[in-house]
């Protein structure tokens, strides 16, 4: 398979290896194919699919951007959960020096470990997770005050990077097509409490409908696996309790 | 097996309130069949009633009541998690439900033996 | 799937049966001391108005709550949808409805 004396530096003979399963594959099918990595120092998943396609079979296939984790383009399922593999070292995952990388749950696959990103994205627009612009250009800005209720909660949902872990993590996606999904909810719960968006009925009658957040049965899947530490749950409550209030007033 | 992205404990309660509510509409129409015997075949309703005696059935009423408290508790939870302000500590009040829940079948327990 | 009406209906189902829950559970842990009889719970139970209607609430509240639960599983593990859903949903619904107001009928009415 590969050569020691490309990743020896001479001094140590017997480098340790990682035994890595990848899953190949299409939409049709596929399976895992075993490699066997070097491991090295500060190594992250990103790195070892890397070497894998560098050195090992340059038709696997991956996404990646950033590395740093900001553009949200490299999530796979690793051990069977889904994580940010760019962020994420290989020594806090391997089991018994062993780790497989799978593409994310919940969504076509394309090829190999890449996934088509579509229909988590279509469901954001469903879910009304655009600006819904509340002034024309000639308006003065509207003045957001960070300490208001609204700006705090609204902040505790901007830092997602669209990975789709959250949407891999939901049970609820796997048994429900329709199901929006707890990113794009999120999306929408963050807008709704945003001074600068004027669609707060419109998120409200986006969110209520056949997949919206009602669907949300709060097994917390998605706020354990964020990795960036948000919690789509509780902005999923937040959605149940707005659309509820507004069902009670509308009676009234 | 239960998969990696899944083993937590609010995923558990989940589970347990889906096993729970499935189980308890499963038992309903047993329930109402043998109470309605009481309209039609009073005696045989008494040599049901009479089976409860019996040590395992004592233990199967256990779980019907395990079951209805853990879903009530549990149910409680989830609505006070939609409704009332949010609260961060989900996992010990799911933990709670299911301490509450043994709670009150093992006192039916203890009396029923 | 679970639209904002099923969603509610749920939900005030529920709340309406959490007293109720802790009522019937008081009322067996009360029961199952020294056994049951037919003529214990028939005893306690007809000619009651306040029992007819406890228990009558509680089997409407059931019905409607069990069949909007049975309708998630069996589109979530099932994958049934459509005609198929409401007509399941229905089914559950009423059935259970019927066989809890005889139910409730055989113990509080005769």
């Amino acid at each position: 398979m590969f050569c020691h004396g490309d990743w020896s530096t001479g001094l140590s003979l017997e480098r340790e290896e990682l035994e890595v399963a990848i899953w190949r594959g299409d939409a049709t099918g596929g399976g895992f194919e075993a490699f066997r990595v070097p491991a090295q120092d500060s190594q992250t998943v990103l790195d070892v699919v890397a070497w894998v396609q560098q050195n090992e079979d340059p038709t696997l296939s991956y996404r990646f951007a950033c590395r740093v984790g900001m553009c949200g383009s490299c999530a796979m399922m690793v051990n069977g959960v889904p994580r940010w593999t760019c962020r994420t070292h290989v020594k806090k995952v391997l089991k018994d020096k062993k780790v497989t990388v799978a593409p994310l749950r919940n969504l076509p696959v394309i090829k190999d470990l890449a996934t088509d990103m579509d229909p988590f994205f279509d469901k954001w627009i469903k879910a009304a997770g655009v600006h819904h612009p509340s002034k024309t250009r000639d308006d003065p800005i509207e003045p957001v005050d960070p300490s208001s209720a609204t700006r705090l909660e609204a902040d505790t949902g901007i830092e997602c990077i669209n990975c789709s872990v959250c949407y891999a993590a939901c049970d609820t996606v796997t048994g429900n097509a329709e199901y929006l999904g707890p990113a794009a909810l999120q999306r929408a719960w963050t807008l709704y409490n945003d001074a600068k968006d004027a669609g707060q009925q419109t998120i409200l009658d986006a969110v209520a409908g056949n997949g919206g957040c009602h669907n949300c049965h709060s097994q917390g899947s998605c706020t354990l696996h964020c990795p960036n530490e948000l919690n789509p749950m509780k902005a999923i409550a937040g959605l149940k309790r707005a659309t509820a209030a507004s069902f009670f007033k509308k009676r009234k | 097996m239960i998969r990696p992205h899944r083993s937590h404990p609010l995923w558990f309660a989940f589970a347990l309130h889906r096993v729970s509510g499935l189980g308890l509409a499963l038992f309903l129409p047993a329930h109402f069949y043998l109470l309605s015997l009481a309209l039609t075949d009073p005696v045989s309703l008494d040599s049901y009633l009479a089976l409860a005696e019996n040590p395992l059935v004592k233990v199967a009423e256990f779980g019907l009541v395990f079951l209805l408290a853990v879903h009530f508790f549990g149910g409680l939870r989830l609505i006070a998690l939609e409704w009332l302000p949010w609260s961060g500590r989900q996992k010990s009040l799911a933990a709670g439900a299911v301490a509450a829940a043994f709670f009150v079948s093992g006192t039916f327990f203890l009396q029923a033996v | 799937m679970l639209d904002m009406r099923l969603y509610m209906l749920q939900r005030i189902t529920a709340l309406i049966m959490a007293p109720l829950t802790l009522g019937h559970i008081a009322v067996m842990i009360y029961a199952i001391q020294d056994g049951l009889t037919a003529a214990e719970i028939l005893g306690r139970t007809q000619g009651s108005l306040a029992w007819f209607l406890f228990y009558g609430l509680f089997v409407v509240a059931v019905s409607i709550h069990a069949a909007i639960g049975l309708r998630v599983i069996l589109h979530e593990t099932l994958g049934v949808k459509g005609a198929a859903l409401r007509l399941f949903t229905w089914g559950v619904g009423l059935v259970l409805l019927a066989m809890g107001g005889r139910a409730v009928w055989a113990v509080t009415v005769l």
